[in-house]
């Protein structure tokens, strides 16, 4: 056990947890913030992508002790209002079916915008195909990242 | 014991519904919601063909208008993805004539004393309760109607309803709703033989596209599932449980699991054994600790002594080869018309194929958990299941108590294919809270969920093909061995059930002169259960990629084959040719869901029209078609493949057009097809179970692979037929025909059959 002090969607955490626990179970289980998934615990799936300095991470295979002064954002700290661009296009698009992978897919989505702000549909492809999705949602996935990066997207 | 299979038929013959006035005090009982208003409880009872009624429930949809206009239903099928919590609240509210801005809907718990029948599968929910939610919105809406007429002194024909009020036709007047609940609590209840339903041309939401209420919470994180559920000192158990079926704890060392920080306990759990069951849990030991990340390492760090049992000496591969001769052989024959050894004898042409598809198991990426707490006889539960009276009457009768104490609460779910309507990851929880006294959430890692799945079983057929000398198809046999659903209650189940076989076997359609249907044995050594559109997908995958082989020989394209073959318009019926088999028709009977040839040729019409059948494509590239009807809605589907050079497999465009009645909420309709023709892309393409000594062999998604973005279908085109027919369900319809029409594109790409699952070009 060790304590650490995290800074998750802006404000600062003191938790004493095992020094291998991952980042996930610290903001689920320790922290109470669920909006992020487990769905595979090995960096697999993506359900659990959270952002550690604007970048998307895994949080079931990060450990907490990896995670020093780094910036921790999850879907609660996407924006204040559920009206990020990503969530405002998978609204539009109606992306969800049963929406358990969808606040990883989305967590993947607007770190890839930050750092492609114009991607083409191979470049979207290759930035998600870590997230999984059962449903089979991919294709409105895509529509929506489309739309959110300004790019026209053609019906389908 | 509540466990219905998809297929089963069903005790009701039809749902009716008889809608009545209902305390505040029951609506807070069943909601928590205190409201002043109008209270309405919807009761749905089954009664037989004549209408008699068979069963009265207590009332289980609840409606509520409050006085600030406020509509509140309490829904009462379990959400998986399909969109149900939309589309039968919105069938209500459309007949009412409410505002969908002021409806709340809220998640009922699991009572089939008071909810009726609330077992998510089959596809069956809106078939069920289109007209009963239709005559529940109406009869609020007359209510509503008489209580402004009364107040305005004229006539209830000058009236209507809209947005949640209620206007006076020709005139501005109009009332909302909530103003209008004092004067109609003063007024009695409407019968069902005074209202009149809506014509389709003024309905405001049914068959157009309404966005899933959840849609807000979900991309905001908010919406709470099984993983969710949360309670003042909770404990977390993980369970290291027999890896082979039917065995169980011989002994256990957990010196070393105790000795991780944050571990409270470790319970031994004493499981089914054999019969696995539907009902039960596997024999297992319980790691209980204060947080999911204690209890998952201090779980590997158990010895865990098995006796392994009857099973520990399966291997599936062995068995495929064993069921490969098998159905070489007769076989027990199930349906049989006209003389297929006769056929044979006269044909021109024979073929001859075996077919072989994997286990399978369901992946939903939240695994199962539920979450329990029990107390001086009593017991409540979370948890994501799609049978949560099923679940509930099982934790009743593990616990010894009677299931009025046992209350089930239903969270969404993160998806579900049948495997969360199966309670044992529900009784594990109850279990371990009853032994601890502590409130438990099991938490299934994915590991547990790939190698403890109640399976989608292997299958291994034979299909044998005639054509005669005037070139028409004269004979088909199709001969089926799978370890069946039936043999996880019942070992001595060796062969398929009747409703395993109605599922693209025994309803081979097709106008030909000699049919034989037949079964063999096959021992079950997994847990089987069924995976959205169960042997349809074996089944399917078989017979259309045969028909295809059968429209080259005759020197056909496969729609123009498949039309012929349908023949005339008429109703098809199948009873007559079955022999000690029946047609449960997907638990409905054949006069209200009759099979009609002209619905499906209408269907095949549709999609070959909109892909362009029949075009030419560049090399490489091709279409390929296949068409099924399950669950009582006709799909038909074409695939268009790209297979490059080195053998990579893309999938440019799906057409699907569908025929499922009524369609009541398109959007998920179309979402359901798009989703629908991923998950069967993933069968097609990507995932097997195997078992080696009693062990499935993959455990997470690195070897147990199910379809990414980049390799998945693109643009999937879905075409609605228009219809007034009764609305069918359109959750399991999409996926059978897709990995035949998809192997059928393939050999016209490549000139390769496929006649294994998943597909492997490069053998
Ligand atoms: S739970 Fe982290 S990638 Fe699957
Ligand atoms: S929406 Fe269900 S897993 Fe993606």
């Amino acid at each position: 056990m060790a304590k650490y002090s995290i800074l998750v969607n802006g404000k600062k955490h003191d938790v004493d947890v095992m020094e291998d626990m991952p980042l996930l179970w610290v903001l689920r289980d320790i922290i109470g913030l669920k909006g992020t998934k487990f769905g595979c615990g090995k960096a697999l799936c993506g359900a659990c992508t959270v952002h550690l300095n604007d970048t998307a991470i895994r949080s079931c295979s990060f450990p907490i002790s990896a995670i020093g002064y780094g910036k921790v954002t999850t879907i609660e700290g996407l924006s204040e209002a559920g009206d990020h661009p990503v969530q405002e296009a998978w609204e539009k698009f109606v992306v969800p079916q049963c929406g358990y992978c969808q606040t990883g897919q989305i967590m993947n989505a607007a770190a890839l915008l930050k750092k492609n702000a114009k991607p083409s549909e191979q470049e979207i492809e290759q930035a998600m195909q870590g997230n999984l999705c059962r449903c089979g949602t991919y294709n409105r996935i895509k529509a929506a990242i489309l739309e959110a990066a300004g790019t026209p997207v053609t019906a389908g | 014991m509540n466990i219905l299979t998809p297929f089963q038929k069903r005790k009701t013959a039809r749902v009716d519904s008889e809608i009545f006035s209902v305390s505040r005090r029951d609506f807070l009982k069943t909601s928590g919601l205190l409201t002043g208003g109008l209270i309405l409880g919807v009761s749905f009872f089954s009664c037989d063909s004549k209408g008699k009624k068979l069963a009265t429930l207590a009332p289980n949809v609840y409606l509520s208008v409050a006085s600030d206009g406020k509509v509140t239903i309490v829904a009462h099928r379990s959400e998986m993805g399909q969109g149900i919590r939309t589309s039968l609240p919105l069938i209500i509210a459309d007949e009412m004539g409410a505002d969908w801005n002021k409806v709340e809907i809220i998640q009922a718990e699991g009572d089939e004393k008071k909810y009726g029948n609330q077992n998510t599968d089959g596809s069956f929910s809106v078939r069920m309760f289109y007209k009963p939610m239709r005559e529940a919105g109406a009869i609020v809406r007359l209510l509503l109607l008489r209580a402004a007429a009364k107040e305005w002194q004229i006539d209830v024909t000058k009236l209507d309803t809209q947005n949640g009020q209620v206007i006076q036709l020709g005139s501005s007047r109009k009332k909302d709703f909530g103003d209008l609940v004092q004067t109609a609590l003063s007024l009695p209840v409407p019968k069902v033989s005074e209202i009149k339903l809506k014509d389709r041309q003024h309905f405001n939401m049914i068959g157009k596209e309404t966005p899933i209420i959840d849609l807000h919470d979900i991309v905001t994180g908010k919406a709470v599932f099984g993983i969710d559920a949360i309670v003042e000192g909770m404990k977390i158990a993980v369970i290291k449980r027999c890896p082979v079926v039917g065995g169980s704890v011989k002994s256990v060392n957990d010196r070393k699991a105790l000795a991780v920080p944050g571990v409270v306990k470790v319970i031994t759990i004493k499981g089914a054994g054999l019969p696995a069951t539907l009902s039960r849990p596997l024999s297992g030991v319980a790691v209980i600790a204060e947080n999911t990340w204690a209890a998952i390492k201090a779980r590997d760090l158990l010895e865990v002594e098995w006796e392994l049992g009857a099973n520990a000496s399966y291997n599936s591969a062995i068995q495929i080869e064993e069921l490969k001769q098998v159905v070489g052989q007769e076989g027990t024959l199930r349906r049989k018309r006209g003389d297929f050894d006769a056929a044979k004898a006269n044909a021109k042409k024979v073929i001859e194929h075996t077919y072989i598809a994997p286990y399978l198991a369901h992946a939903t990426i939240e695994p199962p958990c539920a979450l329990a707490i029990v107390t001086n006889g009593s017991c409540e539960i979370w948890a994501c299941t799609q049978n949560p009276q099923g679940a509930r009457d099982a934790v009743a009768k593990e616990l010894g108590v009677a299931a009025e104490k046992v209350k089930m609460n239903v969270t969404l779910l993160g998806g579900g294919f049948g495997r969360k309507s199966k309670p044992d990851f529900i009784l594990e929880a109850a279990i371990l809270a009853k032994e601890s006294g502590l409130p438990i959430k099991v938490q299934w890692t994915r590991e547990d969920d790939i190698r403890h799945d109640y399976y989608h079983a292997m299958s291994v057929q034979r299909i044998v093909a005639t054509i005669d000398s005037q070139n028409k198809l004269s004979g088909w046999a199709h001969h089926i061995a799978n370890p069946s659903i039936s043999a996880t209650e019942d070992q001595a189940v060796v062969q398929p059930s009747d409703g395993e076989l109605m599922l693209g076997a025994s309803d081979f359609p097709y106008n030909v002169p000699a049919i034989n249907i037949a079964t063999h044995d096959a021992k079950a050594h997994l847990r089987i259960g069924w995976l959205r559109s169960v042997r349809n997908i074996p089944q399917v995958f078989a017979a259309a990629t045969m028909l295809d082989e059968i429209a080259e020989a005759r020197g056909l394209d496969a729609v123009a084959n498949a039309l012929e073959l349908l023949g005339e318009d008429r109703h098809i019926t199948f009873e007559q040719e079955l022999i000690k088999t029946t047609y449960p028709n997907y638990g409905e009977k054949i006069e209200d869901y009759p099979w009609e040839t002209s619905r499906m040729k209408k269907v095949i019409e549709r999609v070959a029209k909109e892909s362009g059948w029949g075009k030419s494509m560049p090399a490489g590239s091709a279409l390929g078609f296949a068409a099924h009807k399950s669950f009582l809605t006709y799909v038909a589907c074409v695939v268009e493949v790209k297979v490059s050079q080195d053998k990579k497999i893309s999938i440019p465009n799906v057409y699907y057009a569908v025929d499922c009645g009524l369609a009541v909420n398109v959007d998920r309709i179309k979402s359901q097809f798009e989703g629908g023709a991923q998950f069967s892309a993933s069968f097609a393409l990507k995932s097997a179970i195997t078992v080696k000594n009693g062990e499935v062999e993959q455990s997470n998604f690195d070897g147990y692979q199910i379809i990414r973005m980049p390799d998945s279908p693109k643009q999937i085109h879905v075409y609605i037929l228009d219809s007034d027919a009764k609305p069918t369900g359109v959750g399991e319809p999409p996926v059978p025909p897709f990995t035949p029409a998809l192997c059928n594109a393939i050999y016209a790409a490549t000139g390769k059959r496929i006649y294994t699952l998943p597909i492997d070009l490069t053998v």
